[in-house]
């Protein structure tokens, strides 16, 4: 139901709408869901819309954390917090 | 960020989260995802295969597309018949049987029915043709409400009265609630849709944990993500917790999006709501508020459609509510195929049936 | 042609459909069997089996980045008749023209053709040309045949593919589907991706000299590598098995795939072969392939296996099997 895909904000133009880039592929969306984004922001695009900013960092370091997550033999996870 | 979704496709943490998974897996678990685009994705990227023997994966009525009542359909279909209309609709409802025809039908049939990217194209369509009443066919969840409440608003703004939505979208917890409830089907977890929570937060589901004390997990699209929800469950289930958490942390924030939250409560209204399968759910429905009615397609035009009727031999109502799987439907690849599809779950992109028919062996 | 624009008194078979056949039509293709002006052309075909084939073009838009409809319209005649392992002499062209249609367009049109033709090394023998009344035939719609003779002793056939054989794919997918996406009305993305539409006679000459025993080739064009695998295995009653990590792909073409919401293995392509070869054969395959024009990215990308007949599966990047699975109807943009 919600095909949404992260897209880079590349240019801003009038009326809230800015073009944003997915894979080299250009196109104009709205921003007015997400009116803090600015050039080089990671969007969320689905219908036309930017629908919430993403943290590339944060993503990043989200993955990183899923790496180090171990089962020790006491039936317990560990997890390396966050 | 093109990396890290690679990086969220990578196999070596794929085969290390199932291997978390079948640890903590310790007895038969239920878990239904609640999202068309979950469905895809686990059929797509294989993911059933990986599971332990004892972790049913359920879809459940995610597909806004599968779960729109015949009568909604019937309705959109009468106003493509009224001279002057032209419907416009994202590509996902145009094959989608009503009572009697479909939209795709109607367009071959010579009334005006366009595909559309983002509802912003109908708009600009009423802008280059003042002599069409250009109405569009608002589905979807929450993912999808905000953006019709930013054009339903646009076009206030601009002043264009040949535009008006029928809208017809959904709001996902309280379904979430009725499934739970329902005697016919146990659900130990909830796989919770990804961007609809990126709109709406974690808080909505809340609920479901500390009434029902069901956990869920906030998950995204990308096999990892997707393996990281299952396995978040599977923990919480063999701690014996139930909590609302989020996986999906690169899209969602617990508060989601406010602005989008507040353009939505601005231009609707909770109502009752016809859930194919399930039947009326209380408030989950929404209503163009009266302060926007000009541009509500339901008042604007009056047209009535034919009494609606259910599809003869179509199980998609059970598939939807997670009580059968779609191989166990009847008609499932016999009488009922992506070629000659008798119901919407077969005829969706993202419908449950279409999923299994297309990417795993069954039916075949 | 004193008219900028088509009318119907062009197809009427008078003096002004003799002054667009003459000053327009044949002083382009300049071809001595077309200059006759004979009802038919009379032509010498070298002894042996001879591959006719037939299509009919009628994309919208007909200009689209990398090419346009005469393009596309010879290169998939050329194609077609090349993938029967035969070298292609001969095209028709059948023009349906509506009322209204610029001169100027037809006349970059007709130059797309005979520039395709001339790569080719084919000639445009024989034409026709009718006109429609404004409102019908969406500009332009082209027909054509192409004749050609087959290879001596050669006998390719989608029925002769066996478990062990090799699958080929000549180089990215999806370029065209997406190119003409990106023009159609009421979606428009920005992309540099070029129609791969391209005439692939002398490619596939090229592997049948590397590798006499291919199977067979198609090409993938409506319904993607998808309907032309599953066609394949179907014809041959067997599986195959494609690894997606070394499908070739362009990193925008992937990128419009997943903004639409399309799978690219049902993307058509214009200018692309699958050639099914047996194992011991394909580096040489592999060679030929890449030493050609429009070959250069070639990649092999799977294998035909025993099991279920008629299945194509697909090993994902990420590791796990699923179905490849053939487009039902047409593809639609989604938002779900």
């Amino acid at each position: 139901m919600c095909l949404a895909i992260p897209a880079k904000v590349v240019l801003m133009n009038e009326g809230g709408m800015a073009e944003v880039d997915i894979h080299g592929v250009t196109r104009t969306v709205s921003l007015s869901l997400t009116p803090e984004a600015e050039i080089g922001s990671w969007v969320l695009i689905h219908a036309g819309f930017s629908i919430q900013i993403v943290d590339e960092e944060f993503a990043n370091e989200s993955w990183e954390l899923i790496k180090q997550i171990e089962w020790d033999d006491s039936d317990n996870p560990l997890e390396v917090s966050a | 960020m093109a990396d890290v979704q690679a990086a969220w496709r990578d196999p070596e943490l794929a085969r290390h989260l199932v291997d978390l998974i079948e640890h903590a897996a310790d007895r038969p678990l239920k878990l239904m995802e609640v999202c068309g685009t979950h469905t895809v994705a686990i059929a797509r990227f294989g993911l059933r295969a990986l599971m332990p023997e004892n972790i049913t994966l359920l879809s459940g009525p995610g597909c806004p597309v599968c779960v729109t009542a015949n009568r909604d359909i019937d309705l959109a279909i009468e106003l493509a018949r009224v001279p002057g209309v032209a419907v416009t609709t994202f590509g996902d409802m145009m094959k989608v049987p009503g009572s009697y025809s479909s939209l795709a039908r109607e367009k071959s049939e010579g009334r005006d029915v366009r595909i559309v990217y983002s509802p912003l194209d109908a708009i600009k369509m009423a802008q280059a043709e003042p002599d069409k009443q250009v109405v569009f066919l608002g589905i979807g969840f929450e993912t999808t409400v905000p953006i019709i409440a930013a054009t339903i608003k646009q076009a206030a703004a601009l002043g264009i009265e040949n535009f008006s939505v029928l809208c017809v979208h959904k709001t996902v917890p309280g379904a979430l609630e009725a499934l739970v409830n329902d005697p016919d089907v146990h659900i130990d977890g909830f796989i919770l849709p990804g961007h609809v929570s990126t709109i709406i937060g974690s808080a909505p589901y809340r609920f479901i944990a500390e009434k029902y004390k069901v956990p869920g997990v906030v998950t995204g699209f990308e096999p990892v993500d997707i393996l990281q929800g299952v396995w978040m469950l599977a923990k919480q289930l063999h701690e014996g917790r139930a909590e609302i958490e989020i996986a999906y942390q690169r899209g969602v924030n617990a508060d989601g999006n406010p602005t989008a939250r507040a353009l939505i409560d601005e231009v609707f209204e909770p109502i009752d709501a016809e859930w194919r399968g399930i039947g009326v759910i209380p408030g989950t429905g929404l209503g163009i508020r009266e302060a926007f009615s000009k541009w509500d397609a339901a008042k604007r035009f009056d047209v009535t459609p034919p009494e609606a009727r259910a599809i003869p031999g179509c199980q998609c109502g059970e598939v939807l509510r997670g009580a059968i799987l779609p191989f166990q439907c009847r008609i499932f690849g016999k009488g009922c195929t992506p070629e000659h599809p008798i119901g919407p779950c077969m005829v969706s992109s993202e419908g449950s049936c279409a999923a299994y028919y297309r990417y795993t062996d069954y039916g075949r | 042609m004193r008219s900028d624009r088509i009318l119907l008194s062009h197809g009427s078979g008078g003096t002004m459909m003799r002054e667009l056949i003459e000053d327009v039509f044949i002083s382009r293709f300049n071809d001595e069997a077309l200059l006759r002006m004979d009802d038919a052309a009379s032509l010498v075909v070298p002894p042996g089996r001879i591959a006719l084939t037939t299509d009919t073009y009628v994309v919208t838009p007909r200009f689209f980045p990398g090419g346009d409809i005469g393009k596309l319209a010879v290169a998939g005649t050329v194609n077609d008749v090349a993938t029967a392992g035969a070298v292609p002499m001969f095209l028709t062209v059948g023009f349906v023209l509506e009322e209204g249609l610029m001169v100027e367009e037809l006349v970059r049109i007709l130059d797309s053709m005979v520039a395709v033709a001339a790569e080719a090394g084919v000639r445009i023998v024989t034409g026709d040309t009718k006109v429609v009344e404004r409102g019908h035939g969406d500009g332009i719609y082209i027909n054509t045949a192409g004749v050609g003779v087959v290879r001596e002793g050669l006998d390719l056939s989608s029925s002769h593919c066996r478990p062990g054989d090799v699958v080929l794919l000549s180089g990215t997918l999806g370029d065209h589907g997406i190119a003409v996406m990106s023009v159609r009305e009421g979606l428009s993305f920005g992309t540099d991706i070029l129609s791969d539409a391209a005439p692939l006679n002398h490619l596939v000459g090229a592997v049948l000299d590397a590798a006499p025993d291919v199977r067979c080739f198609r090409d993938p064009t409506r319904g993607g590598l998808a309907s032309c695998l599953n066609e394949l295995a179907g014809a041959s009653g067997v599986s195959m098995t494609v690894d997606e990590d070394s499908v070739p792909v362009r990193e925008q073409v992937r990128g419009a795939c997943e903004m639409l919401g399309y799978d690219v293995y049902q993307v058509a392509n214009e200018g692309k072969m699958v050639a099914i070869v047996p194992a011991e054969q394909a580096d040489a395959a592999l060679a030929a392939m890449r030493a050609s024009r429009y070959g250069e990215e070639a990649a092999i990308i799977g294998q035909v296996t025993e099991g279920h007949a008629g299945r194509v599966y697909v090993q994902t990047t990420f590791g796990a099997r699923r179905i490849m699975d053939m487009l039902v109807g047409e593809q639609l943009p989604r938002i779900c």
